[in-house]
């Protein structure tokens, strides 16, 4: 134990590099595989086919065997690899199968057909992305069954962009008057907010749901927007940076003439953006990857976000995989994107708030 | 953006002129807070006291007014049990309570402590002098931002009887089995059988893996607010340690471990509340099966109000008043905890 603890918090001296710092670096760089590995395989898996994917294909790249089209005919057939009793191996046409054998023909003479036995062919392969498997659930139709990509698309973009702003801008009102005023009853507007920490979603589910039902909200997605449009974490933050905004601009604006209205838009507001970003991150990562809430709320498949839409299509998937790993991989696409281009506001901002 | 939401903002500004007129500077504040109090208001503070009221009411309606009044009927039939640690002792609704609260309740401990003891690992390595700390810390971090649906896809699809894990085990063995034959002496494995990782009832694996690919997903998140509180400790005092050549788990034991104590505490809280919550990512990746093996009791509560024929929403109410009371010792000892530490 000591000696792990040793390596665990030894720092280095400058110049040199030990033992704890190969350990180290090689610690991240087994989590980092751990992380991305089963992301990457998503992906790959992605563009193979729906047979290489039945069949667990477990080679990295997809394969996928290359179709030919023979002259005097329209309907492609495969190209399989067929190794003669003498060893060479030739590359022709499988036009159909029979019992145990293949009847091939050679591609540039499609007439000449002959019997290979089947044991002795292998499919002739080649590497190509299925990029199908991202275009047919969304450019061609959309439809797959009861999945409709491009509608839940749009859902959930709906959700995120609309309870995002709406967020954004209760949350700085509320945080502008618990900041900048003296007025009676402020602490207990506080305490309120900070008591609805303890009535998390999950725990007030089925009163949530009557409420909800009561207000005609119920399959509409405005009833995933409004009831968590709130949040006293966001309130929070936003107060706690409004607080470094010095008095004296208020005031020197109140000398002015200037309504309190324009005070909230014309200096709060913009002085305040690096904290409206960071819950503008938060509150678009929450919305784009909520499930619970709007499985309650939602229940017909028009108004499914993205995340529904998904779940529910893995609950059904038999034959379409490679449409659920496409379009898995379209879900994590845009948090990748924000994350990779703003992951350091997203990991300083939320070090900061400690809250998600 | 800018040009979108300015004049909208500006377009507000007569009728808020017109409201301050009228009620005066020192009542504006309450024009401020009305939006998110009002929201708070009805979808907070309403249904916490309407969950109680529920909870003694019965039928299927979802008419406050018109579900009748059934006393402590609900909590009976969950707590009727001879013993509530033995489910099966129960009424049918106290069983699937029961099963899922014990379920719960040893996912948070096995789940709590295992995640938290590798996220501190993580971040006292992220807190050496690491080449590339950035991109590190951005790596472990970006499972936190995967959807819970997305890290149960990608992870059934690893875990499947098919998938990639058992192809890479079964290749591992049998390489090994290769490498070793040649040996005088009998060292080879016996040829690995694919295990169907999140299906097979009579073993804990389906349980491992709810609990690790939660924790995988989660990780980051802590990493980071340990790493902060690291970052937090003042230099000078790793400097005096040095320079007095004290060994470096004694450094670890007597500087690290208590000045970093109470955002660990923190960070152990959180995960335990949020832990008492976990549902999405289990619900999408086992169903709670095979069986009830993962059946957390959030899923107990969803199915009993929205997913059964018979819409137990005053069961499922009951439920969650149990459950809250949980939730709201466990968050009553983060905010004195997190009072603590930004007082101190």
């Amino acid at each position: 134990m000591g000696r792990v603890l040793t390596f665990l918090a030894r720092t280095r001296r400058p110049g040199r590099i030990d033992w704890t710092d190969v350990l180290a670096y090689a610690y991240l760089a087994l989590g980092v595989v751990l992380i991305l590995a089963p992301v990457v395989w998503l992906f790959v898996s992605s563009l193979k086919t729906q047979r290489a994917l039945v069949e667990s294909d477990p080679r990295f790249l997809p394969y996928e065997q290359v179709m030919v089209t023979l002259p005097g005919s329209t309907r492609p057939v495969g190209l399989v690899e067929w190794t003669a009793p003498d060893g060479t191996t030739r590359i022709v046409a499988q036009i159909r199968p029979s019992g145990a054998d293949l009847i091939v023909a050679d591609p540039a003479k499609p007439d000449e057909t002959f019997t290979v036995p089947r044991r002795a062919t292998k499919a002739h392969e080649q590497v190509r992305a299925r990029t199908e498997n991202y275009t047919e659930p969304t450019l061609q139709g959309g439809r797959m069954g009861t999945f409709y990509f491009p509608r839940y698309f749009l859902n959930s973009a709906f959700v995120t962009v609309v309870a995002t702003l709406i967020t954004l801008a209760i949350s700085s009102m509320a945080a502008f008057a618990l900041s900048k005023y003296r007025f009676a009853g402020r602490d207990t507007f506080m305490f309120l907010i900070v008591a609805t920490l303890l009535m998390p979603a999950t725990v007030i589910l089925v009163p949530l749901f009557v409420v909800v039902m009561n207000f005609g909200m119920l399959d509409s997605l405005w009833g995933v927007i409004i009831p968590g449009a709130a949040t006293p974490t966001g309130v929070f933050l936003l107060r706690q940076y409004m607080l470094t905004i010095p008095d004296e601009l208020i005031e020197a604006a109140r000398m002015d003439s200037a309504s309190e209205w324009k005070i909230y838009y014309r200096i709060i507001l913009p002085l305040a953006l690096p904290a409206l970003a960071v819950l503008a991150i938060l509150s678009i990562i929450w919305r784009w990857n909520d499930f619970l809430w709007p499985l309650v709320v939602l229940t017909r498949s028009e108004s499914f976000t993205l995340q529904l839409g998904l779940s529910s299509f893995k609950g059904e998937m038999n034959d379409a995989t490679h449409y659920l790993l496409a379009m898995t991989v379209l879900t994590l696409l845009p948090v990748t994107f924000v994350f990779a281009f703003l992951q350091k506001y997203i990991t300083t901002g939320i070090a900061n708030t400690g809250m998600k | 953006m800018r040009w979108i939401v300015l004049p909208v903002l500006a377009a507000l500004d007569p009728p808020m002129r017109w409201i301050q007129r009228r009620i005066g500077l020192a009542r504006l504040p309450y024009v401020f807070l009305l939006p998110t109090m009002l929201i708070f208001g009805m979808f907070s503070f309403l249904p916490a006291a309407l969950n109680i009221w529920i909870s003694f009411t019965g039928g299927s309606s979802t008419l406050v007014s018109a579900r009748p009044f059934v006393g402590l009927q609900n909590y009976e039939a969950l707590l009727a049990c001879e013993s509530i640690f033995v489910p099966k002792s129960c009424p049918v609704s106290g069983f699937a309570f029961w099963t899922g609260m014990w379920n719960t309740l040893a996912f948070a401990v096995v789940q709590v402590p295992a995640m938290i003891v590798v996220a501190l690992a993580t971040a006292i390595v992220l807190n050496r002098k690491i080449r590339g700390r950035g991109f590190w810390r951005a790596m472990f971090f970006y499972p936190v931002m995967l959807s819970p649906v997305v890290v149960a896809v990608v992870w059934d699809w690893v875990l499947k009887r098919r998938g990639i894990l058992n192809a890479l085990l079964t290749d591992l063995v049998r390489n090994y089995n290769e490498l070793v034959a040649g040996l005088p002496f009998d060292v080879s494995m016996a040829p690995f059988r694919a295990v169907n990782w999140l299906g097979d009832a009579g073993t804990s694996w389906p349980f491992f893996w709810v609990v690790f690919v939660y924790s995988w997903s989660h990780l980051g998140f802590y990493m980071l607010i340990l790493l902060a509180g690291l970052q937090a400790i003042p230099k000078d005092l790793y400097e005096a340690a040095e320079m007095d050549g004290t060994p470096a788990w004694r450094v670890f034991a007597r500087i690290t471990l208590p000045l970093l104590m109470p955002t660990l505490l923190v960070a152990l809280v959180l995960s335990l509340i949020r832990a008492f919550q976990v549902f999405d990512e289990v619900y999408v990746l086992t169903g709670g099966g095979p069986g009830t093996a993962t059946r957390m009791v959030i899923q107990h509560i969803y199915e009993t109000a929205f997913v059964s024929d018979a819409k137990l929403y005053g069961i499922a109410a009951a439920s969650s008043v149990l459950l809250a009371g949980i939730i709201l010792v466990l968050t009553l000892v983060q905010l004195a905890l997190s009072r603590r530490q930004a007082g101190g």
